[in-house]
This record gives C-alpha cells, structure tokens and sequence, in this order.
C-alpha cells in the first residue's frame, strides 16, 4: 500500500496535490472535466469581505515559462461565497480551503469573524464546507499607499494576530516572495499561531509595451507565476521548513510530479499546483495518479520516507 | 491533456490556415477549443474558433500572429495536438433577418454559423487579400465583401433583427456605436477576442465589464449582446 497522506492542523489530506487560490476557481469548472474529489484539498478563489472587480486592462502576459496577472482579486465577496459557493463545497470530499484577503485590518477580521461564524453553524449542522483558511498577506494595505501587508514582518504580524483572534478555524497564512525576509515571515507566523505557512504567492512583475511607451498593466506591476519562478520558489521554502515546526505548502511553477516530490524534499508538508491548471486543465487527476506511479516505482511507502531529507 | 490526430493543415492564404483534427467533440457556432502543441514556452493554450464541426472532426481557420499559431501552422498531417473543448456559449439561437458580419480572422466561427443559418447575408471584410470567400458563396448567394475598407459601413442595421460581428476590437467597438445609434437592445451579438488562461471560468483573466458587473468572456461568452459590453482599453 502508498501512503500519500499529509496532515495539517490535524486535518488529512488524501494526498499532497492541492489547487492553487485563484487558479481553480471553486472547483466546479474543473470538476465537468475529472472528478476533483481525487485531489488533496483546493483553495478557492480569493475572496474580501466585500465584492471586489479587479483590475481592469489586460490582466494576462505571457512571459519565457510563465506568465503575469493582474486579476486584482477580482471575487463574490464572502457573503455571496457562503450562500452560493459553499453548499457546493458540503458536498466535495477533500479539503476546503478558504483564501481570505483584505483591504483594511478590519476587512480581514471582519471576514475572518464571518467566516468562523458560518463554519460553527454548518459544522453544528453536520455539514462543513471550509476546512481551514488560507490569510493571503500580500494584498495591498489600503491605508499605507498599497504597499502589500506581507511585505514587511511586523505590519504582518498585526492581520495575523487579528485573524487568529477572530477564528477557530485553522489557518495557514500564505506568504509572499516579495517579503523583506521570508524566513522572519514564517516564524512570526508561527510565533502568532499560524496552523502553517504557504508560499509562495506571485512574484511582483513588469512587462513595458515599448511602442505605447506604457506597462502592458493598467496596474502597472503584475504577479509572475509559473515554471520561471519555480527555482527561487524552492529555495524559499527549503529555507523556511529550516526555521519553523509548522506544516509548510510549497508553491510556485510546478507542473509535473518530479517537481511535486522535489518540494517535499525541501520539507512541504503538502503542495499547491496554481498556473499548471492552465497548461492541462486535467492536471490534478494526472499529478495524483502520477505521483502513486512514481512512489511505486521508487519503492517509496510514505511521503515521510523523502520529506525534508535535504 | 487530450491528444487529438491532425487530419489536415493546409495554408490557404499567405498567413491564414485551416486545421482539421480528428475529435468526436463537435461543439456548436461560436464555441471554442483550447489548442496547444508544446509544453512550458509558450505556456497557455490558444482560444480558436471552431470553423466547422462535422462527424469526427473539428475545422479551425487561423492567422499567424505570433509564436503559438506559428507553431500551430508548422504541424503536418498525422503529428497530434493538445485540445480541450468545446467551450463557451457560442451564438445564440436566432431567427428573422440575420446578417453576419466577420472581419479578416473573425470570419473563422461564421462559416459554420452559417450552415446552421443560411438564410443569413454574409458580410466579410478583409485588409489585404481575401480567403475562402467561395466557400461562403457555395452556402449562400448572399455574400458582400470589401477589401481594404470597412466592412459595418456595408452593412444596414436597420434592415436586420440580429446582427452577428466577429472581428478586430475597433470593429466590435464600431458596432456598438452603430447600434446604440440604432437604439438596439438584444439585436447586435460580438464574439470578443480576450487573452485567456484556462479557457473554462476559472481563473478570471479574460474577464469583461458588463454594466455594474464582471463576466467571463471564455464561460459567459465569448459571444455577448454588445450593449452588455464596456470596452475598457
Ligand atoms: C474565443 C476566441 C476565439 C478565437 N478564435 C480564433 C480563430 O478562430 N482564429 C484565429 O486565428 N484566432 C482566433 N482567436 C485569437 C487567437 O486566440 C490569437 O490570435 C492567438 O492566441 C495568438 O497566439 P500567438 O501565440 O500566435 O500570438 P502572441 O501574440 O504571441 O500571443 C501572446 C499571448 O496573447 C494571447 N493573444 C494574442 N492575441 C490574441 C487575441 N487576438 N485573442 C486572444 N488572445 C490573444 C495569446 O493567446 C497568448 O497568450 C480567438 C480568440 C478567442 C479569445
Ligand atoms: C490567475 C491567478 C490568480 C491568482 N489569484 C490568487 C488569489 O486570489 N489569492 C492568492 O493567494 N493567490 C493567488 N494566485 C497565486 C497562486 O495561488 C500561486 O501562489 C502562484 O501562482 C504561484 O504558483 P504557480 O506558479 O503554481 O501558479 C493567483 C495566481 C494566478 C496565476
């Protein structure tokens, strides 16, 4: 028998192949072409207190094995997330993960509080639909001129030690490349509570349109995903499993197996697979089936045998 | 991924082609394939029209215009390509007095669009040299076409109960002047030409502003009523 099962926070995980916030949608896109029940977890599409439009422009640019968004977390709002996303999710077997974004300090907490709220009632209920939340920090601080909360450790610390407080829900705090100092990033999550770190989100970008003399980006910068940032997404989550005991998700350009078991020997707990979707829209399906395949054929019983080994 | 056999890929103008690939998936007028035939550079798919869909095959007619579809017209015959589809609305379902108006690529979903609808008149405009106009003649008598100019001037609004337009931005942006002057509402359909991602409604890049609100040009539309769009660049 393989074991591909992960834990977080006391929660299994059926294997270490999670969706990526933003890439995935709620699932529901992907569940008309595999059954995405065979996945490890998803996270869902980043939501804010209030509905947001994003950006507006072009909000895609392809780059050498990669490519740039500018979304700017265009989402339902949380309120429209739990009346119509989340009786979607009571039914999906494998784990819910929530992104949470904000604003404002208070967008955060006030989204956390909604978000516990409605979990208590479906969880008294006997129907969950969020396991956990995903505290997506590099959105920009609306009050500091929109330089992004993640940025530096102790403006962090703050929507951290806020959201913590206002959730009994677990939570994992996605961390992004951008940071000062990831490593001091991921202890003070730890510090502060954190049920575990995710990382990394998309690296800030730029793409110039020469003739228009202007960014291709009304946004101006954009985030780089994909293959290209792959290497540096590595290394930072080698360094981070090094300086914390927290479970870690490691991110950033996988897409194929191979690169599954290259962040678990970096130290990730579990995975997250975001830009991949894109490139094989069945992608979950055959990097869960690909991996058994691969554990197989290594001789390798458990992801414990291999993980953090460097 | 689903690999899928090239039965054909013919050049038909000096940087136009039409790809016929083995699939049972068919699709209807207006839809779309996500087609790739490469790995990590260039990494998305491309959005392509479904030209024609009959049987086992799928038809799609496209231009040169930059790495992908240039590595899509240098495949042969018997080699395999990646395709997901069909997706989106496609067009709706109309009747009356149709026109369809497609300029230079964007005439790609109307030839199938008009076996469906053959009491339609044809409107295609072309830059520079035109292709398969012929085809679109065994189909119908009804057939303009302008090369050079602008093909909407041709074209009475007022004549017709549903106007179909595919073609460069400028143009879509044209007819959406032309029947706000006309007054219209649900009468003027455009297929838009957004830069996608995933193709089916899940990563929000190809998004379109449409009143107070945002719809997905991939899962939403493409094809829309013009008066729902706000062309934003
Ligand atoms: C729903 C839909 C249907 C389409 N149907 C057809 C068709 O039938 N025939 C045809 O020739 N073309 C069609 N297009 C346009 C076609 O997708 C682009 O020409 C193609 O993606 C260009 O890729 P490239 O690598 O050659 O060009 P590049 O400019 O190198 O592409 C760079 C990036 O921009 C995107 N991009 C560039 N131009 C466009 C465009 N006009 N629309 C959308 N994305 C673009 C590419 O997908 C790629 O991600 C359609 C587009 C959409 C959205
Ligand atoms: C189109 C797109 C939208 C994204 N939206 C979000 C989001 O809403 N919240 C978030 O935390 N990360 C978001 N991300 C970042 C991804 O979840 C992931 O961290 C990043 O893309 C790196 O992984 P990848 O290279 O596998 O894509 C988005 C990424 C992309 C490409």
């Amino acid at each position: 028998m393989i074991d591909t099962t992960c834990t977080i926070a006391g929660i299994l995980f059926k294997n270490p192949v999670v969706m990526a916030s933003g890439t995935f949608g709620f699932g529901r896109e992907y569940a008309k072409l595999y059954d995405i029940n065979k996945l490890g977890g998803i996270s869902g599409k980043g939501l804010t207190l209030k509905p947001r439009e994003g950006n507006s422009g072009i909000r895609v640019w392809e780059t050498a094995a990669g490519m740039m968004n500018s979304v700017g977390l265009e989402n339902p709002g949380i309120p429209r997330f739990l009346s119509e996303e989340a009786p979607y999710w009571e039914d999906l077997n494998l784990v819910r993960i929530v992104n949470l974004g904000g604003g404002t300090l208070a967008d955060y907490t006030e989204g956390a509080a909604m978000l516990d709220e409605d979990a208590k009632k479906r969880a008294a209920a006997g129907h969950p639909a969020v396991d956990m939340i995903e505290l997506n920090i590099s959105c920009p601080n609306v009050k500091a001129g929109g330089m992004a909360y993640g940025i530096q450790t102790e403006t962090a610390r703050e929507v951290v030690r806020l959201v913590r407080s206002a959730t009994d829900l677990p939570l994992i705090v996605k961390l992004s490349p951008n940071a000062e100092d990831i490593v001091s990033m991921a202890v003070m999550c730890q510090e502060e509570g954190a049920d575990g770190v995710s990382l990394v989100n998309t690296f800030s970008a730029m793409k110039i349109d020469i003739r228009k003399r202007r960014s291709v980006f009304n946004n101006l910068y954009a985030g780089l995903s994909g293959p290209a940032i792959k290497p540096i997404a590595l290394r930072m989550v080698h360094q981070v499993c090094k300086h914390v005991t927290i479970p870690v998700m490691g991110m950033g350009g996988i897409s194929s197996v191979e690169d599954i078991v290259e962040f678990i020997m970096a130290g990730a707990e579990t995975v997250q697979v975001g830009t991949h979707n894109f490139v094989s829209l069945r992608a979950g399906e055959e990097l869960v089936q690909g991996l058994e395949a691969f554990m197989r054929s290594e001789g390798i019983r458990s992801l414990g045998e291999i993980r953090g080994i460097l | 991924m689903t690999t899928a056999s090239i039965l054909d890929n013919t050049r038909i103008s000096s940087d136009v082609y039409l790809m016929t690939v083995s699939t049972g998936k068919g699709g209807s007028p207006g839809q779309f394939y996500m087609l790739r035939q490469w790995n990590q550079s260039p990494l998305l798919s491309r959005p392509i029209s479904i030209f024609d869909a009959q049987g086992d095959s799928v038809k799609f007619l496209y231009q040169i215009v930059g790495e992908g579809t240039k590595r899509l017209a240098g495949l042969r015959k018997g080699e395999t390509i990646d395709i997901e589809g069909p997706f989106g609305n496609g067009f709706p379902q109309v009747s009356g007095r149709i026109a369809i108006v497609g300029g230079g690529i964007g005439i790609a979903p109307f030839y199938y669009a008009l076996r469906t609808m053959p009491e339609a008149d044809v409107y295609l405009g072309f830059s520079r040299e035109p292709y398969l106009v012929d085809e679109f003649r065994k189909l119908t008598d009804n057939v303009t076409v302008d090369v050079g100019g602008y093909i909407l001037d041709k074209v009475d609004f007022a004549s017709y109960d549903k106007v179909l337009v595919c073609g460069p931005n400028p143009m879509m942006k044209a007819a959406q002047r032309k029947n706000e002057a006309a007054g219209g509402a649900g009468k003027v359909f455009v297929s838009l030409e957004n830069r996608m991602a995933c193709g089916i409604g899940a990563c929000l890049v190809c998004s379109v502003k449409s009143g107070s609100s945002r719809k997905k040009a991939c899962a939403d539309g493409p094809v829309f009523a013009v008066e729902e769009v706000v062309f934003d660049d």
